[in-house]
Order: C-alpha cells, then sequence, then structure tokens
C-alpha cells in the first residue's frame, strides 16, 4: 500500500512538470507547427502520461490523454495539419489532465467532473472533421467544451477556449494552491501547478528519460527549509570566520595563520556554494508567460508575439518567489492595455502582431528585468487628469512634471493603470501593488512611455538578499555600516584642507569636490542631533580631518563625515530592535567580525535629511508646504542678495562655489578690468549691478559705498569652468525655492522673478548675467588661474 | 496556602529586587554594550548574546532612579518577554530566594512613582524588602514615557 502511494506520489510530480512543458511546447508549436522534434515530444509526454495511469488504474484520465494522444500521433505522421482550434484543444487536455492530478493529489480520486465532451472533442480533431466549414453536430450530450472548442473556427478565435474550465485556470494562475499547500510535499507540487513546478522544469528532461521512482542521475530534489537553514548556518560561519580571521591576525603564529587562511577559503566557497545552490534562472518565472500570453491574446481578440532575452539570467529563490506576481501583473497589462488589437494596429501602420519582449540581464550586483511592448503606450495626459481627479497631486504640481514623471504617476497607490488606461476593470493588484513588492526586495522601477509607440517598464533588483558587502566607519566613536551599494567614493581630508573646503552657510555645509558643491553632514552631529550634546563637541568635528563618504541615494549625491573609515566587511543584516524602530537613522543591525554589534545606516534617510535645507533656513511658509507635498527635485536651494535698495535677486546655490569677504581695499585694476587676488590667482570680479544692464546710473549708482574701508560681499560662481566674482551689496538668506514654478514671465536676463519670502526676488543664471554684460567684460581667461 | 515562589533578586540604587526565576533566561557579567546613539534613553545600546542582537535596559532609567557613576560597570539580567529575550542592567546580581506567600509585606500601591507602576510584589526578607518587577510592566512603563516626552520617538 505504502508502495502504491509512494509511486502515485512521484506520478503527480512528474506529470505535473511534464504539463508545464506541455503548455510550453505547445505555444511553441503553434509558430513552429511542422516541428517533429517538438510534436515527438509532446506526444511521448502524452503517451507516458497514458501509460502510467493505465498502470495505476485512473481510467478516466487514461481515456482523456488517449484521445489526445491519437490526436497528437496523426499529427506527428502528417495526417493532419496543425490548426489553431487543435491547439486549444490540445491546450485543454493539459488543464484537464492538470485539474484530474489536483483531485488525485487531494482526495486520491479522479474526481466527478466529466470529460467525455473534451475527449469528443479530440476526436473529432483528430478524424479532421473541424476543418471544413461546418462543424460536425456533436451527437446529443452536447457538452459545452465542444460548442466552445469549434464554434471557435468560425467566430475567428474570439471565443475563449479556456473559459470552459476555469476552476483549474485560476487556480494554475493565482496561486490556488493555498488550501492545498499544507499537503504532502508533492501534493503541493502538483496542487500550485505553474507556481512551484516551474522551478523543476530545466531538469525535467532528463526526468522524463529516468524511470519514474528514482532519484534520477544528476540532481536531487531537497526540500526549501533545508536549504534555507543552511543558508542561515552559513551566513553564521562567515561571521565566525570573520572573528578567527581578527584573532589569528594578532597571534601571529605560522600554524594559525595557516590555518585561517584555509578556513577563509572554504567559507567563502560555501558561501558561494550555497548562493549558487539558491539561483535559479529567471525562466523559472517566465516560462508560465507564452501561455499567459497566448490565453491572454486570445481572449481579447489580439495577436501578440513573445520574446524573452536572457532566460538564464540567475536570482535568488527568495527574489524569484517575490517578483513572480508584480512580474505576471506587468505582462497581463502589456497584453491587456498595452497592445492594440489587430485592427487598431494597421490602422496606426504598425503589423498586426504586437510584440512584448522581457529581457533580463545582470549589471554588477543587481538583475534588470525590462519589460517592452510596442502597444499603445501610456497617455500622459490621461494619467495627469486621473491623478488630479483623485486628488494624488493639485492641478499645479501637476502642470511641473515632464511627461516621464507624469508616466510614473501610475504607481502611485489609488492609480491603477487598469482604471486610468482603458475601461477593463483591474485584475487583481495595482501598479502601487507591484511597486512595493519590488521595492520590498531592495528593487526599483521605472517606467518609460512613448504614445503610440509603446511602453517599457525597468525593474532592477538585487541578486540576493541575505548578505550584504559594507563599509565601516567610525563616528562618535563607534562603528557603523554604510551598505556598500549606496557608497559612491571616499575622500579623506586633512585638517587645512579640510577648512578651505567646506562652506558653511548658515548651517548648511557645502563641500567643494571637484568644483561641484555637495551637501554634507557630519554623522557624529546627525547621530547625536536629539541628544544633548555640548556645542564643543560638535565644533570639534568641524576642524578635525576626516572622511568624507560620498553617498548616493535615487538620484541624488551628497556626503557624510566620518572619523576613519575601517574596512569592508560583508554583514548579515538583521531586524532593528522594536523600540529602536522609531530612530530614523537605522536600517538594522549587524554583528561584526570581532563580535560587536553595528548599526547599519539608513541611507535614504540620511539623505532626505541632508539634501533638504534645515526648518530654520525655510521661512516662506508657502515654499514649505510644497516642500513637504513632493520633495521633488525642482526645489534648489537659492542664494538672496539685495542689490540696490530695495530689491532682490536670487542666485542658485549650485552655481556658488563660495562666499567671501574681501577687504575694499583688495580689489586692483587691469585697464578696465577689477580683480582680487585670490587662491594664488587673479579673480575677475563684476559688480553686480554693472551685469544687470538695468541703471543708466550706472557710473554713480556704486560708487558711494566705495569710500568707506569696510569689508564687501564676494560671490565666487563658476563659468566656463572658472572662477568669476560677483560683488554684491549684501548676502541675505539662502532658501529652498520651487525654481521651476513661475509666476510670471521674465526679462531676457533671468528666470522669472519670484516671491521668495514675501518678496519679489529675480533669480538669475550666471551665464545669462554674463552674456547680456558687455562681450567685451569677459573675463580673459589667460589671468585666471583660481580653484585649487 | 503555603505556596513558595523563587526569585532572582538583584541589586540596583540600593534597593533589592527580584523577578520570577523562570522568566530570568541567563545572567552575564560582562559584555561590550553598543551604543545607540539617539536611542530611547532607557536603551543603553544593543549586545551580541551568541550572535543573537538583543536591547540593553537599563533599570535605573526605567525605574527613574539616579544614574550610576559612570566607571560602574553593569550585570547582564537576560530575561525571556513577550518580544524575546532582552537584557536587563543591574548594579549587581543576588541569590535565589524562596519565598512563602506568607511573607508578602504590603501592596505596591504604597510605593511612589514608577516604582508603583512596576513593581508587582513586595515581599519581607529578615533584614529588607524585596520588591519584585513585573518585567513587561516596566518596559512599557518606561517606552510610554519617552515617547511622551519627545513625540515621535526620536528621542
Amino acid at each position: 500500500m505504502g508502495e502504491m502511494d509512494f509511486i502515485i506520489k512521484e506520478f503527480l510530480v512528474e506529470s505535473n512538470e511534464n504539463l508545464d512543458q506541455l503548455d510550453h511546447d505547445l505555444v511553441e508549436l503553434e509558430s513552429n507547427p511542422t516541428s517533429q522534434e517538438l510534436l515527438g515530444r509532446i506526444f511521448r509526454t502524452v503517451h507516458s502520461i497514458k501509460g502510467t495511469t493505465g498502470f495505476l488504474g485512473f481510467t478516466k484520465l487514461g481515456g482523456v490523454a488517449h484521445a489526445g494522444e491519437h490526436l497528437l500521433s496523426r499529427l506527428r505522421d502528417g495526417a493532419l495539419v496543425l490548426h489553431p482550434a487543435t491547439t486549444t484543444g490540445l491546450l485543454s487536455l493539459v488543464d484537464a489532465l492538470r485539474e484530474m492530478l489536483t483531485q488525485i493529489a487531494e482526495k486520491g480520486t479522479e474526481g466527478n467532473r466529466d470529460y467525455t465532451g473534451l475527449t469528443n472533442t479530440l476526436i473529432h480533431l483528430s478524424e479532421g472533421t473541424h476543418v471544413g466549414k461546418d462543424p460536425p453536430v456533436p451527437s446529443k450530450p452536447v457538452s459545452r467544451s465542444l460548442t466552445s472548442a469549434t464554434g471557435q473556427t468560425e467566430a475567428g478565435e474570439t471565443a475563449s477556449p479556456v473559459a470552459k474550465i476555469p476552476p483549474n485556470e485560476l487556480a494554475g494562475e493565482s496561486g490556488g494552491g493555498i488550501t492545498q499547500k499544507q499537503n504532502t510535499r508533492a501534493s503541493s507540487r502538483a496542487a500550485a501547478g505553474s507556481n512551484s513546478g516551474p522551478q523543476e522544469t530545466p531538469v525535467s528532461r532528463e526526468r522524463q528519460a529516468a524511470s519514474a521512482a528514482s532519484l534520477t542521475g544528476g540532481s536531487l530534489r531537497v526540500d526549501v527549509h533545508h536549504l534555507d537553514d543552511l543558508m542561515g548556518l552559513v551566513g553564521e560561519l562567515v561571521l565566525t570566520r570573520n572573528r578567527v580571521l581578527q584573532i589569528c591576525q594578532s597571534h601571529s603564529d605560522a600554524a594559525s595563520l595557516a590555518t585561517s587562511q584555509r578556513l577563509n577559503v572554504i567559507t567563502s566557497e560555501l558561501q558561494q556554494g550555497i548562493t549558487k545552490v539558491r539561483m535559479q534562472p529567471i525562466h523559472s518565472v517566465w516560462h508560465k508567460f507564452p501561455r499567459l500570453v497566448r490565453d491572454l491574446a486570445v481572449q481579447c481578440g489580439k495577436q501578440v508575439r513573445l520574446q524573452m532575452v536572457g532566460q538564464e539570467t540567475e536570482l535568488d529563490k527568495g527574489i524569484i518567489e517575490a517578483i513572480q506576481d508584480p512580474l505576471t501583473h506587468l505582462v497581463r497589462n502589456a497584453v491587456d492595455h498595452g497592445i492594440e488589437t489587430p485592427e487598431v494596429r494597421l490602422v496606426r501602420g504598425k503589423p498586426a502582431e504586437g510584440c512584448l519582449e522581457l529581457r533580463a540581464f545582470r549589471e554588477l550586483d543587481r538583475v534588470n528585468i525590462e519589460i517592452s511592448d510596442d502597444g499603445a503606450g501610456i497617455d500622459a495626459d490621461r494619467v495627469r487628469q486621473e491623478a488630479i481627479d483623485r486628488k494624488l497631486i493639485t492641478p499645479d504640481r501637476a502642470a511641473l512634471l515632464n511627461a516621464r514623471d507624469t508616466i510614473n504617476l501610475i504607481l502611485l497607490p489609488g492609480l491603477s493603470t487598469a482604471k486610468s488606461v482603458t475601461d477593463i476593470s483591474g485584475r487583481g493588484v495595482g501598479m502601487d501593488v507591484v511597486k512595493s513588492n519590488i521595492e520590498r526586495i531592495g528593487g526599483t522601477i521605472e517606467i518609460e512611455s512613448q504614445e503610440g509607440a509603446g511602453t517599457t517598464i525597468k525593474i532592477g533588483i538585487p541578486l540576493t538578499l541575505a548578505i550584504i558587502p559594507a563599509l565601516l566607519v567610525t563616528a562618535c566613536g563607534g562603528h557603523y555600516a554604510i551598505p556598500q551599494v549606496s557608497v559612491i567614493e571616499l575622500v579623506r581630508l586633512g585638517v587645512l584642507e579640510n577648512k578651505a573646503r567646506i562652506e558653511n552657510v548658515q548651517g548648511l555645509l557645502f563641500y567643494r569636490l571637484r568644483e561641484e558643491l555637495l551637501p554634507f553632514r557630519y554623522l557624529d552631529a546627525e547621530l547625536q542631533m536629539h541628544e544633548r550634546v555640548s556645542e564643543e563637541g560638535r565644533q570639534k568635528g568641524d576642524d578635525g580631518a576626516g572622511v568624507m563618504v560620498v553617498l548616493q541615494s535615487h538620484d541624488r549625491q551628497f556626503g557624510v563625515m566620518v572619523d576613519q573609515v575601517d574596512e569592508t566587511e560583508e554583514i548579515i543584516v538583521r531586524a532593528l530592535e522594536k523600540r529602536l524602530k522609531g530612530v530614523p537613522l537605522y536600517a538594522g543591525a549587524t554583528i561584526l567580525g570581532d563580535g560587536k554589534v553595528a548599526l547599519i545606516l539608513d541611507v535614504p534617510a540620511l539623505a532626505r535629511r541632508v539634501c533638504t535645507t534645515g526648518d530654520t533656513v525655510v521661512r516662506d511658509p508657502a515654499t514649505r508646504k510644497n516642500d513637504s507635498q513632493t520633495r521633488a527635485a525642482e526645489t534648489r536651494p537659492l542664494l538672496i542678495l539685495e542689490h540696490r535698495r530695495n530689491e532682490r535677486v536670487a542666485l542658485p546655490v549650485s552655481q556658488v562655489i563660495r562666499l567671501q569677504q574681501f577687504p575694499r581695499s583688495h580689489i586692483e585694476r587691469a585697464g578696465r578690468q577689477e580683480m582680487i587676488q585670490y587662491d594664488g590667482g587673479i579673480l575677475p570680479v563684476f559688480r553686480i549691478c554693472d551685469l544687470l544692464a538695468d541703471g543708466q546710473d550706472r557710473q554713480s549708482d556704486t560708487r558711494p559705498s566705495e569710500a568707506d574701508d569696510g569689508k564687501m560681499d564676494v560671490i565666487v560662481c563658476r563659468r566656463n569652468g572658472r572662477a568669476v566674482g560677483l560683488m554684491v551689496e549684501r548676502v541675505l538668506d539662502i532658501v529652498e525655492h520651487d525654481v521651476s514654478r513661475r509666476d510670471s514671465a521674465g526679462d531676457h536676463a533671468m528666470v522669472a522673478p519670484a516671491v521668495i519670502n514675501g518678496r519679489v526676488t529675480r533669480i538669475l543664471n550666471v551665464e545669462d548675467l554674463f552674456c547680456t554684460a558687455d562681450p567685451g567684460s569677459r573675463p580673459r581667461p589667460a589671468l585666471v588661474n583660481a580653484g585649487a | 496556602m503555603n505556596e513558595r515562589q523563587q526569585f532572582c533578586s538583584f541589586h540596583v540604587d540600593n534597593l533589592l529586587f527580584g523577578v520570577d526565576v523562570h522568566k530570568v533566561q541567563e545572567v552575564i557579567r560582562h559584555l561590550d554594550i553598543t551604543r545607540v546613539p539617539s536611542a530611547p534613553p532607557s536603551v543603553r545600546g544593543l549586545i551580541n548574546l551568541r550572535s543573537q542582537i538583543i536591547a540593553a535596559i537599563d533599570v535605573r532609567r526605567c525605574l527613574d532612579l539616579p544614574d550610576r557613576l559612570p566607571h560602574g560597570l553593569f550585570v547582564h539580567l537576560i530575561c525571556r518577554t513577550e518580544d524575546g529575550p532582552v537584557s536587563f542592567l543591574v548594579d549587581e546580581i543576588g541569590e535565589v530566594l524562596e519565598l512563602a506567600e506568607d511573607a508578602l509585606a504590603f501592596s505596591p500601591e504604597a510605593l511612589n512613582g514608577r516604582l508603583r507602576e512596576c513593581v508587582c510584589d513586595a515581599y519581607k526578607l529578615p533584614d529588607r524588602l524585596l520588591l519584585v518587577l513585573d518585567t513587561e510592566r516596566m518596559l512599557r512603563a518606561a517606552s510610554a514615557a519617552e515617547c511622551g516626552a519627545t513625540p515621535g520617538g526620536a528621542r
């Protein structure tokens, strides 16, 4: 009895794999109907299922399989030509077989469903009667399947061939195996069908050849839980290895060094090995798409060609599972909403057959997946309107978004593509769920679409989750880990150099890195933000040497100044203690090689704090409100200057290298050009009121102040890669301002005036400023030798 | 009626406390504590307990008692709580005491402040009192106080 159960289990597992392969082969056969190899393979598979069912006594199953086998043998012998209806019939056969197998797995019987209709259809198909114009009038028990399958020939493929077996279809597609999953391992595989089955397909070919109850030649089934346990243990081993290495380095006797090196190598190999075992080709998610796309296309009356590139790209098993649903959703969307019907496509001058391409490729430690179709694309205006109607964005803001940002609005919760792009109601999850699922595993998603030309969805996901390389830094007297993926570069700063290159503008810190202003913070200060730390503690950091860690989060680069950079280490990320979840600084914790606990910095959270100015500087309530709604890239820090009495102008901080005060006596002249000796070179200086050719009173205006021997503010900015100085009356403030918002049209020299801090302020652009000024007064490059 | 219960006793700020011995996982005399800047004050940091990262909670701060002198070493009393093991930092560990119910001295209602929230029983020993701490209540009281003090839990 036990023997029999075992054989049945093996049969179920094998058959399910075979059925998945059948799905695949049948769809392939449709595009390549004369392939003897494919036909042969399909025939053998059905034949072997039939054979085993006969042996096990599942007569109903055997009967259906027999009818299918007969049809296939006629096809193979060339007596019949493959017709879409034939494929549909055969796919129905696969569904029926799968349904019965599920029944067997659950209840041990084939179930009560009547398959005579299907059997008849298959028989008719194999007699070739369906090809004629008039479908054979079936005998009395007119089964629904027969009419649907044969009727389809006339109705031009609009009928839904799979609709007659919905329960199974559903179970196959939407993780319907949930209820069965508690059953035996074999039955869970059987029930989950296209969910878990696919993972074995790469080996299924050999499997077919081997006999039923055996461990086949090269492969062995392993319970996933064992693998997870092993992965955990290897993680611990890696940590222990790190520790041993540290200990051995301090006791340097040859034997222990050699042993520890050996341990090091073995552990690394073991780690790579176990990671590799968990890796699966992305094919295991993709392989069910041909069938899915085919069925959907038939349902929607569309013609879709599916191309898959990079199927062999490998990903960790956990990630494969996590992306399965999002990818399925995106593929459905592409067929359902993206690709047009053949008629529409022809009108638009495209080939009737739409193309859906899946591409996967590895890029360093990430895998990129692209799903592109040549369909209708996304109507940006409609998305924008939808977002406004749903109050997800204000009309003002929406007007500022470029096409690409607008399209990416469909990732917002509450705005689903299904609703905004077509009238077909959404199926299951919306795009926001897709996005959050992808982001949960550390991935990114981006949509590019051109109306009328198609849509490309780009997904980037990490290769593996468990162990990440991290940079260890010292700050605040402790070790902190920064995920290596965020680190762009390290810059070591000496005490003097440090001071010269740092601009402190009302508490906002910038570092001049290759003439770019990089916003940064001292990690010490950030960490102790909320603690009662004495001022001198913070001051100390200002002068001390340190290392600038340049980090990137999304599109923003910023710096974090640390005391010291220690090393890189592979760390296991662990969730943070519940009581510390509220601290917005840490992404997790880890145990280092020396056994100490280190905190992992939350780089995106740091970026938000560094890249948006503190509240003290943003004084304009309107600006602040806008800011909190969307901290998008449009807000830029502006330097506010007083220019003549009662007039304000602003310069983008990004164009400013530094602010400096010079005694007025330092101004020297060379012809008409005023200049200052600065930084070992000569800095040409210009009066901002001269440049703003807005005064006939140019001569008289500024002179009076020259009499006093005080200091003057000079803004050193960059022009054509060289430093030039702008003499201004007074520097007032720095504010975050939404520069893309235009309050009114402006004149030639500058971007439009805006209201900043309740005052009308003209926002200037350094380049325009010089262009409108007398071209003759341009700085002669040969004179200038500024910059470090 | 004379049921006996076992308590693990410990000293904090000249007071003698006890916790149900079944709740205690182990006692560790010295462990490195990794400070967590910006964490709530009662969380002194994180420790590595055989590859498990757990929080070290300062009992003095939980009970609103004055901080110890800076050089004082803590003893880690590792207890099982609803959220997994937690290390309670105490001044010194005492013995395991087996006490009968008739040694119960008074109801903790008589105590003041945070002690009243966190102490569930008080036993009369020959020479002094043993205050029995309810660890869950103490953790709740501490985090409630800290959240209330600085909304958003940033402190």
